[in-house]
């Protein structure tokens, strides 16, 4: 039979049947429109961990105090603190890490005038700017010399800006007060918006380390040290350095476990992007158990329509159709359906992802490969449920095939 | 002498019904020459389908020998046998057996689908023509569902003869139509016997039968019976003469 007489006869085939092709092509087109939007949703939230964690800076390294918890047993807390020597330990010896700060936090008020907002105070060295990837709108940063770490000031987050100040007023030398403490306002951080969870960046005052950790806090151990690794690359080296260092300012001997942690953040990309993989993974199984089903609807409508059509086939054959004539026709017809219904599922799979990502503002990303395999698998599972009735049909003996009732 | 176009013998035919064997052709001979009208008559049972189905290259034989236009056909295989279908015979089918929701001409069209050799210009042209042979140009777009029974016999006709085949089998072409109608079909063979086509006819009814030039009685799947009929009823003449309003 020649390709255009085939054409034509699926064709009209189709035609003459559009609602069992529109039924047909209903699994299809939900099968792969659902891996398309799953995928898509899996990758998106994969990739927006991701941007998170770079935009704190890719080689960040941090330092906490506390042994691994082993069997729940949490040891003795107050000989693991930190000191300021652990941190000048660092500086004197480090040679993987650019960048090092102490860090010690405080939660209270930050009032000036009628003003008061709820905020968070950390001190910390000036490098804690270049770790944090952090930069200044307006005004300028203290220095790390001892009087600088001292000094009563302090930088503003843009919603503490917004919250303590009038519109059109300026900050900068104005002071402020945190748990009673004085605090001349030096700088502004610049903006960085919500995170991908829903947080809000600006929240935050930065203070001279020396300032929160005495003046503030009245104590003399250290919460946390952050630094950057001179490169994300040597970032696994830079954690092995630090760890051999605090060992020695810790003096712990050589059989003792470590009484701290050390995280970087490419270990946290590692797990986060772990966890998001199995989502996807997750999202997928469940993607293919829907095509599976789709795939078993075709199967099922193919079967049917063999069988509804076997008195077609008998005559096709009687008036001089060949086995592989009826079989191609019936493989043409699938391959159409398939196709066009992949087609469609491929669109409306883009569409609900635009859908989704527009309207729960959940981040989407569409990757080529989702839309191949989705519609690669469809398309095979269409055709061979079509075409696999469709040989059984053809192997009837042309009289047999009429007489079916 | 006239050139054979059918030609079995000793042809047999037996169904396997739940181990038991069915014998529904138990040895039939004869032969059919072109341009010959034969009526297989025979009662319900008697193995007439079963034999014209084997003539038609739809079913096969147990054993014994059929040739077809020169063609040894117990030898060919599933595919050949199409071929054969598809070039040299024209069935009619007592149910007719159009394609449902496709129109007249296309159903007439089928058989050269499956013929390389034929264009689609050709395959129009031989359509259009086929189907105003048997009288129905005014609904050439109609579909089954729109058309009578007697007019689907006549787009079942107009199919059995697009391939311009060497002989039309029909299996009791007239067997659902009232007898008005069932005259105009016969008169519809006639004429095509007339321009040389030979036609193999299975009826059960006597008056259909002295239409055609020879009749071959089968029972219990013998042929018992075949004799010339040197003066065929006309089945036009019939027609004129019945009553306008007369349905049986
Ligand atoms: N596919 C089949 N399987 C089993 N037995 C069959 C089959 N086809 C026909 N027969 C048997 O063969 C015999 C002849 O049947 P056939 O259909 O040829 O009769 P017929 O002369 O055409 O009868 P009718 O006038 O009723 O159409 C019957 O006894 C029938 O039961
Ligand atoms: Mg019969």
């Amino acid at each position: 039979m020649t390709a255009s007489n085939l054409i034509r006869i699926a064709w009209n085939a189709i035609a003459l049947n559009k609602m069992r092709t529109f039924l047909t092509m209903l699994g299809i087109i939900i099968g792969v429109g659902s891996v398309i939007t799953m995928l898509s949703i899996g990758e998106g939230s994969k990739q927006g961990i991701r941007e998170q964690i770079s935009t704190m800076g890719t080689n960040m390294i941090t330092i906490r105090p506390g042994a691994q918890n082993i069997g729940g047993v949490r040891m003795d807390n107050s000989s693991q603190r930190f000191t300021i020597a652990d941190v000048n330990a660092l500086e004197e010896e480090s040679t993987l890490l650019s960048f090092i700060s102490p860090m010690v936090s405080s939660n209270g008020q930050a009032i000036n005038g009628a003003n008061n907002w709820p905020t968070q105070i950390t001190g910390v060295f000036s490098d804690y700017m270049h770790i944090r990837k952090l930069s200044l709108s307006t005004g300028s940063m203290f220095d790390d010399s001892y009087e600088g770490l001292n000094s009563k000031v302090c930088i503003l987050g843009q919603t503490v800006v917004n919250n303590l100040f009038n519109a059109g007023e300026n900050p900068i030398g104005k002071t402020i007060r945190f748990k009673n403490i004085p605090l001349q306002v030096i700088g502004i951080l610049e903006p960085k918006g919500e995170n991908a969870a829903g947080q809000d960046q600006d929240n935050l005052m930065l203070a001279p380390f020396f300032t929160v950790q005495k003046r503030i806090l009245g104590i003399t151990y250290i919460s946390s040290i952050v630094a950057s690794a001179v490169s994300e690359e040597q970032s696994p080296e830079a954690v092995e350095e630090t760890r051999t260092i605090i060992r020695q300012s810790q003096k712990l001997r050589p059989n003792d476990a470590d009484n701290f942690r050390i995280f970087s953040m490419e270990e946290l990309i590692q797990t986060s992007s772990t966890t998001s993989e199995m989502l996807t993974v997750l999202l997928v199984v469940i993607a293919g158990i829907s095509l599976l089903i789709g795939g078993i609807g075709i199967m099922n409508i193919m079967y049917v329509s063999v069988k509804e059509r076997t008195r077609e086939i008998g005559l096709r054959m009687a008036v001089g159709g060949k086995s592989s004539d009826i079989l191609l026709q019936f493989l043409t017809e699938a391959i159409f359906i398939s196709f066009s219904g992949g087609l469609i599922g491929v669109i409306l799979g883009l569409t609900s992802s635009f859908l989704v990502s527009h309207f729960l503002q959940w981040p989407i990303v569409i990757t080529t490969y989702s839309i191949v395999i989705s519609f690669l698998v469809c398309v095979v599972t269409g055709v061979f449920f079509g075409w696999y009735p469709a040989r059984k049909a053809s192997n009837l003996d042309p009289i047999e095939a009429l007489r079916y009732e | 002498m006239k050139n054979i176009c059918i030609k079995i013998e000793n042809l047999k035919r037996e169904f396997n019904v739940g181990g038991e064997i069915v014998r529904a052709l138990k040895g039939v001979s004869f032969s059919i020459y072109e341009g010959e009208f034969v009526a297989i008559m025979g009662a319900s049972g008697s193995g007439k389908s079963t034999m014209l189905n084997i003539l038609g290259c739809l079913d096969k034989p147990t054993s014994g020998s059929y040739e077809l236009d020169g063609v040894e056909i117990q030898k060919l295989n599933r595919d050949q046998l199409a071929e054969i279908r598809n070039t040299k015979i024209g069935f009619i089918f007592q149910s007719y057996n159009l394609l449902p929701r496709t129109s007249a001409l296309e159903n007439v069209e089928l058989p050269l689908f499956y013929n390389h050799a034929i264009s689609h210009e050709e395959r129009r042209e031989r359509a259009l023509k086929c189907i105003e042979l048997v009288g129905l140009q005014q609904r050439m777009y109609h579909t089954p569902a729109q058309l009578s029974g007697g007019q689907q016999q006549r787009v079942a006709t107009a199919r059995a003869l697009i391939n311009d085949p060497v002989v039309i089998l029909a299996d009791e072409a007239t067997g659902n139509l009232d007898t008005r109608t069932s005259y105009e079909i016969m008169g519809l063979f006639q004429t095509l016997n007339k321009q040389g086509k030979t036609i193999v006819f299975v009826t059960h009814e006597p008056d259909i039968a002295q239409m055609t030039s020879r009749s071959i009685t089968l029972k219990d799947g013998l042929v018992v019976k075949d004799e010339i009929n040197p003066n065929p009823v006309d089945a036009l003449a019939m027609l004129a003469a019945m009553p306008k309003d007369e349905t049986i």
